[in-house]
């Protein structure tokens, strides 16, 4: 699946993401206001299976993982940045959101068209069929995003552990 | 044995294993899991329903509440009753209204140096001032490590940042962490284990220690180390803990480092981080006389009893400016009590402060004291992204208790050292 890259420069943080003023109400409400403060439309404008491209440390701030809920709720197929904020990077990973560091994203732009390959690694343009590089996911990691995120990772463990006699 | 450091040596335990190389990725027992009231009961047990199991060890959880302390809204009361019914239905140590995680956790006890540690908030590094390993996690995560008792981490390397010498009066730890932000950049700590050390570091008490940790979620560290010493065990017995054996517990000379840095303690002035990121830290004289609407004097980073009593010796015998509002939001109820004991919450009062619940309140977003339209605050709090306190077009300065105090007096950005001087006089 294709999709349009919106593209986004350092240090975007969970407030931005999901703000903390809008935290009493559901997913939904805080969801429309992701990353209004640094590009009002994006809520409005992203549809699914467009990807997010950043810059260094995207994510920073708070452990709440709303901030990666919000952008999968919003569609966005992933996120490409130069470098994530660690809590972040685990947080999108275990609710099944793809995080893949990109060395170099100099070329992109905002409005490619673009595909996520993650098996292969990279993040296909369709604009010259360039294919931009992707750092491998740690295997732990590559299984847990295949089963869709932590939670169906461990439903199936604990069903296993059941099926086996073991106690959970 | 090859040389550890004190990351390595915490992660290899709790790992079951002899030695582990930074990079590696293991599994790790925790030996305690800290959630509150937002990303807690309410995110992690409709997860836990549907794994169809229990806690790994109830003894092995404590519960704090502090987002939405008080619970003046309809939503924050219902999020309060949720989380005191689960704590009541899972059996889990519980402290309710009693004040911020961070400063909750060691003050009551529940940490020793050692200890391989999540929590369920950002500033969880805070523990790594009592040489425990301890990092934040989210809501989803904190469910998986609730169900199994284990979780996955890549071993860290290391960055030694040594501060060598004495800071001078008026120059705190707080002023340490926004250099370093400064300095080093919110990216900086790389995910890995930052550990500081030097004599300035050993002379710090334990909360201004915990600022330290604290702030390393600041640098995007995972972790935030001090190795544990006489300091850290007279602390934790005097808590009712026990420190247990923890003479083992330090880098070892010629352990590999990712990184070193060495800094003067001595030739540090104040520091305040200008809108709209720490990372934006530069000397008090570059924004002194910036003028300022609110000072706040909160949060785990910035309103335990140390902080509370910096900031007293600034505002001692003094009044706020025309115009200018104090609020102080104690760290803890226990804090606020000795402060009040030792006639420093009187000194706020005789200032013209506010005194606010033992709660997140607005470092957080929340609250009715959240920051109006085109506010100006100093803040002795650890993050001042654009919005976050309240109105997007509010704009937040960070600063030490001893410099936001200052500041509320001058009703302008200060340099808290001019104050000490008058008063020494």
């Amino acid at each position: 699946m294709s999709g349009r890259v919106f593209l986004f420069g350092d240090d975007i943080d969970t407030d931005q993401l999901a703000p903390g003023r809008y935290m009493k109400g559901g997913l939904e409400e805080l969801a429309r206001h992701c990353l209004e403060g640094v590009r009002p439309d994006f809520a409005a404008a992203v549809r699914p299976g467009d990807i997010v491209v950043a810059g260094r440390n995207f994510g920073m701030g708070s452990s709440r993982e709303q901030a990666a809920e919000a952008l999968k709720h919003l569609g966005v197929a992933g996120v490409v940045a130069r470098s994530f904020a660690g809590i972040f990077y685990r947080n999108a990973v275990n609710l099944g959101l793809p995080v893949l560091v990109a060395p170099d994203l100099s070329g992109v732009a905002d409005g490619d068209v673009a595909a996520l390959d993650l098996e292969a690694g990279a993040l296909r343009l369709a604009r010259g069929g360039r294919a931009v590089p992707l750092e491998p996911l740690p295997d732990n990691l590559r299984r847990m995003l295949a089963d869709g995120g932590l939670v169906p990772h461990l439903k199936k463990r604990f069903a296993a552990e059941r099926s086996n006699g073991r106690p959970s | 044995m090859m040389a550890a450091t004190l990351a390595q040596k915490i992660i290899a335990r709790a790992a079951g294993r002899q030695s582990v190389r930074p990079g590696e990725v293991v599994t790790a027992r925790v030996d305690l899991a800290m959630i509150h009231d937002s990303g807690g009961p309410r995110r992690v047990e409709p997860i836990l329903k549907e794994f169809g199991v229990g806690l790994f060890d109830a003894s092995r959880v404590v519960l704090i509440s502090d987002h939405f302390v008080p619970g003046d809204t309809d939503e924050g009361a219902r999020i309060l009753e949720l989380t005191r019914q689960w704590a009541k239905e899972r059996g889990v140590a519980f402290h309710d209204g009693e004040g911020i995680c961070h400063v909750v956790l060691p003050e009551r006890g529940h940490l020793r140096p050692g200890m391989f540690v999540v929590g369920g908030d950002s500033h969880s590094p805070t523990g790594g001032a009592f040489g425990c390993y301890m990092f934040g996690i989210g809501a989803t995560e904190m469910a998986g490590v609730l169900a199994t008792g284990e979780i996955w981490l890549k071993v860290p390397g290391t960055i030694l940042i040594e501060w060598r010498n004495r800071l001078g009066p008026g120059v705190t730890a707080k002023d340490i962490m926004l250099a370093l932000c400064g300095r080093l950049g919110m990216d900086g700590g790389r995910y890995q284990a930052v550990e500081y050390a030097g004599e300035a570091i050993e002379a710090l008490s334990m909360q201004e220690r915990m600022t330290l940790s604290n702030m390393a979620a600041e640098l995007g560290a995972q972790a935030g180390l001090i190795a544990p010493d006489e300091t850290t065990a007279a602390f934790l017995r005097a808590a009712g803990g026990e420190p247990g054996d923890w003479r083992h517990l330090f880098t070892d000379p010629g352990a590999e480092l990712l990184e070193r840095h060495v800094f003067d303690a001595a030739a540090l002035e104040p520091q305040v981080a200008a809108p709209h990121s720490p990372a934006n830290a530069a000397p008090v004289g570059e924004s002194a006389g910036t003028p300022v609407d609110v000072a706040y004097i909160g949060a785990c980073t910035g309103a335990k009893y140390v902080d509370l009593k910096g900031a007293a010796e600034i505002l001692r015998g003094r009044r706020l400016a025309r115009g200018v509002e104090l609020l102080v939001a104690p760290a803890s109820r226990r804090d606020q009590q000795r402060a009040a004991e030792d006639g420093i919450m009187k000194v706020f009062e005789d200032a013209g402060a506010r005194i606010l619940a033992n709660a997140c309140g607005i470092c957080a977003g929340y609250g009715a004291d959240r920051l109006g339209e085109d506010v100006a605050c100093i803040s002795s709090t650890a993050r001042n992204f654009r919005g976050r306190m309240g109105a997007a077009s509010s704009k937040v300065w960070l600063g030490s208790p001893l410099t936001v105090a200052a500041s509320a007096v001058a009703g302008h950005i200060a340099d808290p050292r001019g104050f000490l001087r008058e008063t020494a006089r």
